[in-house]
Order: structure tokens, then C-alpha cells, then sequence
């Protein structure tokens, strides 16, 4: 297990980039801590799966430095750096039994036999796959063969790292659940070093204690789920993360008053910055209220999914979900009121106050 | 559901039928018809039962040319496939290489075959062919048409620069489907050059590989034009192949009898060794 550092790391795919356009990985610069579990999240093409990539050795980064513990190891092989990655799509040698499937890392790293065997059948029950030890791969169904891809990655005990790159998206959601707690054990019980690549922001709260959120090649927050729910450092975070994500709106700062349309909410903090650029506060649906006092709204759809109800309302042109209660009320005449619990300030898409 | 009757019906399969009787049917039956009578000409035919049949399978002949057609066959395949393998390993996956190369492979593939039995009967004379004539500088007596041995050794270079690229194309096809997250899983897996062609690209070929193999052992058992523009079958009749023979008998010689019996068997052979091949193909589908 190691800790990852990486140092100014950056990554084009075309050769001789010239502008930011160019990199499909901008500027990261980062240090993952030792046996931590992170979950990189993002939408699809955010540069996710070329910073995994990068990690594992399979892409050479354009500039910048990998260091594992310290030790600088941009320039080794994937061989070289120990490292256990599992792909999107199930990657199985068809002629080998399942048992070799696993065995074959290592096996091809010359680890005694009996010791093979150990680990092999440890990893066969944690999958859940000990009947079909001997049955050749190419027979098995599409989670079956995922399941086997994971396990190789699993079977490694010594490695600095594991990689998952979307390994759930072939898998139904029931095994999903299944296998997200059991890499979430393993992880406990281990100390692995864990990084997962998902675009499902459940699997990436659930599994994670870091979540790493990426944008058109950028790193724009990492932190615990809760700090992404309560205070995403950017706007892109709020939208991201959250079902519906955060409401955005754009706004005049005048002292300790945000103007919205021809309403005015109560800042947390008097002392706002005067921060330049486009000026946008964000609050989550969870922190509206939905009563009798505050800004009248008019209601434009109210979604029942079960718990809670999500009320799209308007104010003036602004579209603004609130989450209500299953038991709560809707007033004839609504109004809405901003809890300056949830209230964040945006200056230019990045978080510039709030409480 | 009820199934509808109508014998009219059959009336669309009458096209398709007289297609297939002309072509194949009648022309197979003159074949057979031959093969069980003897005629001294004047359109005058005898009864003779399998009494040719007996007579070629019986003949030294017929069991030399059967030989060094299988021996033929055995060779080139030998050559042919493991060569294919390693060149479509080595072609390049992507960028301006891949139709450089294909194009390249294709070419051979294009030519006609008495064209390339006459390309390689000038390349290998000694007078003035550039390969016959550079051996013989050289100081290499290499004469294709004297010794039997230059003679194999010319044809068997011939069709494996004819036909390696077959099986060249056809490996390749097999090669590039194999998704990339295969060889990057090899990587982080730790596997050898070697484990990764035979657990990841030679299952992957399998079965274009099974294609190769059968579409090149029938066409080389089968081969006529190229050794016949070469050698003739010659020198003696150290290259004398089924169908060569086959020629001799029926053209050369006029013997109708003994040719036709000669062509019934030999199709049954080549009838019998695709059934073998097929077999083979289908029960290895099934294990899948």
C-alpha cells in the first residue's frame, strides 16, 4: 500500500499542445493518503479514466510526476509498479479455468504454488464463485465474468494500489449493492489503497471516505461526501452531486443582502466578499422552505418519489426545487424561504462565501 | 399455427433446381456414367462395374501423386500458418502503416494463377530468371527443372508467396477485434509476451484460424495451374499432383474410364476431409 502523490500532472492525448483546450488532464496536483479510498467523480469524458490510467502506468502523462511513497515512478512500467486495476467491461482469458483466471497474476510473478492456492480460494469465496473453480471462463454470464475480473484484482495482496474504472456497469443493481459493501469490508479490513472511477454519484458517496470530483479535465473539489453536499466548491459540484442538485441563481451582493430579482435574502455573514465576476448563490433544495412567508412562488410540477416530494417553483424567471416533507402541506399561496444554513456564494462558478 | 399446404409450392424451387442440375447434377452424372463403362470409341459403351475404381485404387500411380499431394499440403500449411500468425502479430494496428500493409498482403492474393505460375517459372530459370540466376552466380546449382528437389522447393516457395497472405488477413481480422482493455489488463496482470498471445490473442484466432486452415489444405490439395505452368508436373513426375494426374489421365491419355473413376474419388476425399473440418468447427463452436 502507498501513498500517491501527484505532482503537476497534466495529460494530452494529441501531440505538441498548445492551449488548456489541448489537455485532456489540466494541472492536477494532489496527494492521496495511504490506505485511503477515494472515488474520482465526474460526467463522462472529465479526463477521469486518464488520471486512473495515468496511476496505473498504461498512459505516460504528457508533464508532471507520479511519486508512490515518495519514489518517483513516472517513468516505470505497470509491471514495475504493482498496481491491480479493474476495467469497465469484464476482461477474462476465455481458455482458462476460473480458478487460473485468478491465479494468473500471479502465477506470472512467480509466487509459490501452495501460497497461490491460499489466496486464490480466499479471493473465490469473497466473490462468491467457489463452485465454479473449475469451470472453464468462456461459459459464464456477464457479472460472472466481472465478478472474476475484480477478483484478479483482488487477489494481490501486496499491491501499492487498486484501480476500479466504472467496474460496476455491467452488474445488476441488487450484486451491485453486494460487491460495493464487499470492496467497502475489504477496504476496512486491509488498508488497501483504493481508487474508483464512477459517474453515479451514489456509488461514489457510498464507497468512498474522499470523493474527488472532476470537470473538463480540472479537479474541482475533493472532500467527504458531506463536505460536496454542504459546501461544494463549485458550482459544477452542486449541480453534480445531490438529486436535484443545487439551485443556482444569479445575484446582486449589497452589504449583508443578496438581491434576487426583485426579492432580497438575509446573507449568514454580513462580511461578503466583494468578490468580481458573475455573482451566484447556490442553496440546495433541502434548505428551502416551503410556507406561507418569504418570496411568493408560483408552482410549476410537484414530482412524488416516495419519501419526499420535489416542487419545481418559480420565482420571477428563476427555477427553484424544494424538497418537502411526504406529510407536509402545499399552501394555496406559496412562498419560499432560504435557510442561511445552506446559502453558498459564487464568484465565476467558484465557491467565494457563505456559512 | 396450422400449417398451410400447397403443393404448388414446389414450382419455386424449379429454378433453383434446373440451376443446380445443370450445373453440378448433370455434369457429375456423365462423370459417373463414364466411370462404370469402358468404350473403344464409335459412342460404343461396355458394362464395367467398379472395375476402374478397382484398377486406380489399386494403382502406384494414383497412390504416388495422393502422396505427394498430401505431403504438399502438409508443408505449406506447416509454413503458411505459423508464418501468417507471425506477420499479422507484427503488422501495425493503427496509422498510416495499415494500408501500406494490407494492400501489400492483398496483392499477391489478386494475381491469377497461371499469371503467378508464369512469374515464378521466369523468376527461378537460370538463364535469365533474377532468382535463378543469382543462386547460379552464386555458385548454388539450383535447376528446377532437372532436380526434383529445386523442383519442390520452387513450388512450395511459390504458394507460400502466394497464399501466406490469406492467412495473414485472416489473423489480422482476428487480431484487431481483440478490445485494447485485454492487453491492458495483461499488463497490470504481469503477463509475458508469450502468455499474452496464447491466452489472449490465439484464442481470439481460433477460429479464423480453422478458416485458414481448411480453405488452404482444400485449395492446395486441389492445386493445377501454377506447378503445371512451372514444372509440368515434371521433372519425371516428382511434382505430379492429383489434379495434375488427373489431367493426364483424362486428356493425355483419353483413358474416360479410369479418369472418371479417378475424379469420384478424389472429390470424395475432398468431400470427406471438409466433413472433417466442419465437424471439427461445429463441436468446438458447441464447447464454447
Amino acid at each position: 500500500m502507498a501513498r500517491i502523490d501527484l505532482n503537476h500532472i497534466r495529460h494530452a492525448y494529441g501531440p505538441n499542445p498548445k492551449s488548456d483546450k489541448d489537455y485532456a488532464l489540466k494541472e492536477v496536483h494532489h496527494s492521496w493518503e495511504d490506505g485511503g479510498a477515494y472515488a474520482l467523480l465526474g460526467p463522462s469524458g472529465c479526463g477521469k479514466t486518464t488520471l486512473l490510467n495515468i496511476i496505473s502506468g498504461l498512459i505516460h502523462p504528457s508533464h508532471g510526476q507520479l511519486l508512490f511513497d515518495g519514489q518517483d515512478v513516472t517513468n516505470l512500467s505497470t509491471q514495475e509498479r504493482n498496481i491491480a486495476q479493474v476495467f469497465q467491461f469484464p476482461v477474462i482469458y476465455d481458455t482458462m479455468t476460473v480458478y487460473d483466471n485468478l491465479a494468473f497474476p500471479l502465477r506470472n510473478r512467480g509466487v509459490p504454488e501452495p501460497e497461490i492456492d491460499r489466496k486464490v480460494r480466499e479471493t473465490l469465496d469473497m466473490i462468491d464463485l467457489a463452485s465454479w473453480a473449475n469451470k472453464k471462463a468462456r461459459g459464464l454470464t456477464a457479472d460472472q465474468k466481472q465478478k472474476i475480473s475484480l477478483g484478479r484484482g483482488l487477489v494481490r495482496s501486496d499491491v501499492n494500489a487498486i484501480l476500479f474504472d466504472e467496474p460496476l456497469t455491467v452488474i445488476d443493481p441488487h450484486m451491485k449493492w453486494v460487491l460495493r459493501s464487499q470492496l467497502k469490508q475489504l477496504h476496512q479490513r486491509f488498508g488497501y489503497t483504493m481508487v474508483y472511477v464512477t459517474h453515479d454519484q451514489t456509488e461514489a458517496l457510498t464507497f468512498a471516505q474522499k470523493v474527488v470530483v472532476m470537470y473538463d479535465g480540472e479537479i474541482v473539489q475533493i472532500g467527504t461526501p458531506e463536505e460536496l453536499f454542504e459546501r461544494p466548491r463549485h458550482t459544477f459540484v452542486g449541480y453534480f452531486i445531490g438529486s436535484p442538485g443545487m439551485n443556482v441563481m444569479p445575484v446582486t451582493l449589497l452589504g449583508g443582502m443578496a438581491q434576487i430579482g426583485g426579492h432580497q435574502v438575509q446573507l449568514p455573514s454580513p462580511a461578503m466578499p466583494t468578490a468580481a465576476g458573475k455573482i451566484e448563490l447556490g442553496i440546495r433544495p433541502e434548505y428551502v422552505r416551503l410556507g406561507r412567508q418569504g418570496m411568493p412562488v408560483k408552482i410549476a410540477k410537484i414530482e412524488d418519489i416516495g419519501r419526499h416530494k420535489i416542487v419545481r417553483t418559480r420565482l420571477e424567471n428563476q427555477e427553484i426545487a424544494v424538497i418537502v416533507g411526504e406529510g407536509q402541506d402545499i399552501p394555496a399561496e406559496p412562498h419560499i424561504a432560504f435557510d442561511p444554513k445552506g446559502i453558498n456564494i459564487y464568484a465565476d462558478s467558484w465557491r467565494v462565501g457563505g456559512q | 399455427m396450422e400449417k398451410t399446404w400447397n403443393n404448388k409450392a414446389w414450382f419455386m424451387v424449379l429454378p433453383v433446381l434446373l440451376l443446380v442440375a445443370f450445373s453440378a447434377v448433370i455434369p457429375l452424372m456423365t462423370v459417373v456414367n463414364y466411370s462404370v463403362q469402358d468404350t473403344f470409341g464409335n459412342n460404343q459403351f461396355f458394362w464395367a462395374g467398379a472395375e476402374w475404381f478397382d484398377e486406380v485404387l489399386h494403382s502406384e500411380r494414383f497412390h504416388a501423386s495422393l502422396g505427394r499431394n498430401l505431403i504438399f499440403s502438409a508443408i505449406i500449411l506447416l509454413i503458411e500458418i505459423p508464418l501468417g500468425i507471425v506477420i499479422a502479430l507484427n503488422m501495425p494496428r493503427k496509422g498510416w502503416g495499415v494500408p501500406v500493409c494490407l494492400v501489400l498482403m492483398a496483392l499477391p492474393l489478386l494475381i491469377p494463377w497461371n499469371v503467378v505460375g508464369t512469374i515464378w517459372q521466369v523468376f527461378g530459370r537460370v538463364d535469365i530468371g533474377l532468382l535463378g540466376h543469382t543462386l547460379a552466380n552464386l555458385g548454388i546449382n539450383y535447376n528446377y527443372v532437372q532436380n526434383p528437389m529445386h523442383a519442390w522447393f520452387t513450388v512450395i516457395i511459390m504458394d507460400v508467396w502466394h497464399w501466406t497472405s490469406l492467412v495473414v488477413l485472416l489473423c489480422y481480422a482476428g487480431l484487431v477485434s481483440i478490445p485494447d482493455a485485454f492487453y491492458q489488463a495483461a499488463k497490470i496482470d504481469g503477463a509475458s509476451r508469450w502468455a499474452v498471445f496464447r491466452y489472449i490473442q490465439l484464442p481470439k484466432m481460433n477460429r479464423v484460424l480453422l478458416i485458414a486452415v481448411l480453405l488452404r489444405f482444400m485449395d492446395s490439395f486441389m492445386i493445377y495451374t501454377e506447378p503445371f505452368v512451372v514444372t509440368g508436373g515434371g521433372p519425371g513426375n516428382s511434382t505430379t499432383f492429383l489434379s495434375i494426374d488427373l489431367v493426364k489421365v483424362a486428356v493425355g491419355q483419353f483413358d474416360l474410364g479410369p479418369a472418371a473413376a479417378m475424379s469420384i474419388i478424389y472429390f470424395l476425399i475432398i468431400l470427406l476431409l471438409s466433413w472433417v473440418f466442419y465437424t471439427v468447427m461445429t463441436n468446438y463452436d458447441a464447447e464454447r
